[in-house]
């Protein structure tokens, strides 16, 4: 019980923290819309070809928002000089984790569906009458890299160079995840969309095994 | 010293046979001709690449646990150790693969996750340089390579199941696919040689990780005064 409400208490910390500033919402949103307008010069927007490159597109964009997204995470704590009082807060260090990896989940879940209309509009893809399952891959692939960036940016936030760090240790853990979750995409954008469930089970799999392997070694992470 | 020495020798001795072995004893391939030989060097290179990082991951996970300092030493030289033979596995695969196939590279599914855990270990040995404390570094380190290993798995796993256009692994392979017997105890002992090199370079590196840090308690000693 006591694991529960620690994790809600510290996650209205972080809600509270990020709608006052809505910071990190708005300029997540403002370098996806960058990404995406880069993307398309980069090769011609046809319909028959965005059908193919779109998921793609959509993924690399969110994969690099995240790994720019989920720098502050732990950063914040340290500049402030936060983390001991958190820790000493909390009975088990696993609810700041938890605490931080759902905010996240949230925060990049949040931008992905603010994105997700315009992205329809610019690449011509109808995205609402599979939104049902796009929001399902959206939120499993988002939970598999905010798992990952929580922990990579408790790392990084303690190192040199960590504006690059983040992205060069999150990047390759997160292949895995990316491939997943493109090959799903693009099944529902398909002219005639299919759901792939081996990639939905490959996505909860990536998920559990990180998560467990957060559970157990996320306290390390916290040492000062 | 000497023992060093003697290693070393039989270290030499072990790649000359073995050598020797891939080149005069393995049988011609009738389809390949004298060009897949090369697999003597490539598959055991990445058999003990990968021997290296498990070896790396033991080293980390022992670590976590009992915070000594060998453990670090030992993970950070298996890193190095298995980074350079992944090294040679990413540099005789096109040189193979080019007469074979016809192309240098190919997306495939052993190719992609081996040049996956090549970038996931070198971002480890660049956070090594990255964190200043020791400590705090050794135990970073050993996180993310915990993270990274048990990463491997699901990268192969993903990437085989949906990026692949590649033809069935001979060895280890689809039911059909195999070996002949002389060329599978050629490769075995190829293993072996690269086994006994890893171990030599591993020693070299262990001792030479233990020197720095001895220095670094002594520098740190010698600020205290």
């Amino acid at each position: 019980m006591s694991l529960f409400s620690n994790t809600t208490a510290l996650l209205g910390k972080e809600l509270r923290t990020e709608f006052r500033s809505r910071e990190l919402l708005t300029t997540t949103v403002v370098f996806i819309l960058v990404v995406v307008v880069l993307f398309s010069f980069t090769f011609d927007a046809s319909s028959a070809e965005s059908r193919r490159f779109a998921a793609s597109l959509l993924w690399l964009a969110f994969l690099f928002a995240a790994s720019l997204m989920l720098q502050p995470c732990f950063l914040r704590e340290q500049t402030n000089d936060t983390l001991s009082a958190l820790r000493l807060c909390v009975k088990d260090p696993f609810a700041i984790f938890g605490a931080k990896l759902v905010a996240n989940t949230l925060f990049l879940l949040l931008t992905e569906l603010l994105m997700l209309p315009v992205f329809s509009i610019l690449f011509n893809v109808p995205v609402f009458p599979v939104f049902g399952q796009l929001v399902l891959v959206l939120f499993l692939g988002s939970l598999g890299v905010s798992i990952a960036g929580t922990a990579l940016s408790a790392i990084s936030a303690q190192a040199r160079m960590r504006e690059l760090l983040l992205p060069l240790l999150l990047l390759p853990l997160l292949a895995p995840v990316l491939v997943a979750s493109t090959q799903v995409t693009v099944g529902l954008l398909d002219a005639a969309p299919f759901m792939e469930w081996k990639g939905i089970g490959f996505l909860v799999t990536f998920d559990v095994v990180f998560l467990t392997a957060l559970w157990l070694f996320g306290e390390y992470l916290l040492e000062e | 010293m000497m023992k060093h020495a003697l290693g070393g020798a039989v270290v030499i001795v072990l790649l000359s046979a073995a050598a020797y072995a891939a080149f005069f004893i393995a049988p011609t391939d009738i389809k390949q001709g004298l060009v897949y030989r090369i697999l003597f060097l490539h598959v055991s290179s990445a058999w003990t690449g990968l021997t290296a990082f498990f070896i790396c991951f033991v080293a980390n996970l022992m670590y976590v646990w009992l915070r000594t300092p060998r453990w670090d030493w030992l993970g950070i030289s298996a890193a190095e150790v298995g980074l350079a033979f992944t090294t040679v596995v990413l540099v005789t695969g096109p040189i193979w693969a080019h007469p074979v196939w016809g192309i240098w590279w190919t997306w495939d599914a052993r190719l992609t996750s081996t040049f996956v855990l090549w970038l996931l270990y070198v971002s480890y040995l660049l956070l090594r340089t990255l964190v200043e404390e020791p400590d705090r570094r050794a135990l970073f380190s050993a996180l993310f390579g915990i993270f990274a290993f048990i990463d491997v798995p699901l990268v192969f796993g993903s990437i085989r199941w949906w990026r692949t256009q590649h033809p069935q692994p001979i060895v280890m392979g689809a039911p059909g696919s195999g070996l002949d017997p002389t060329m599978w105890n050629v490769l075995r002992f190829s293993w072996l040689a690269m086994l006994g090199l890893m171990t030599l370079l591993l020693l070299a590196r262990y001792r030479l990780e233990a020197m720095r840090g001895d220095l670094e308690i002594l520098r740190r000693e010698a600020e205290a005064v």
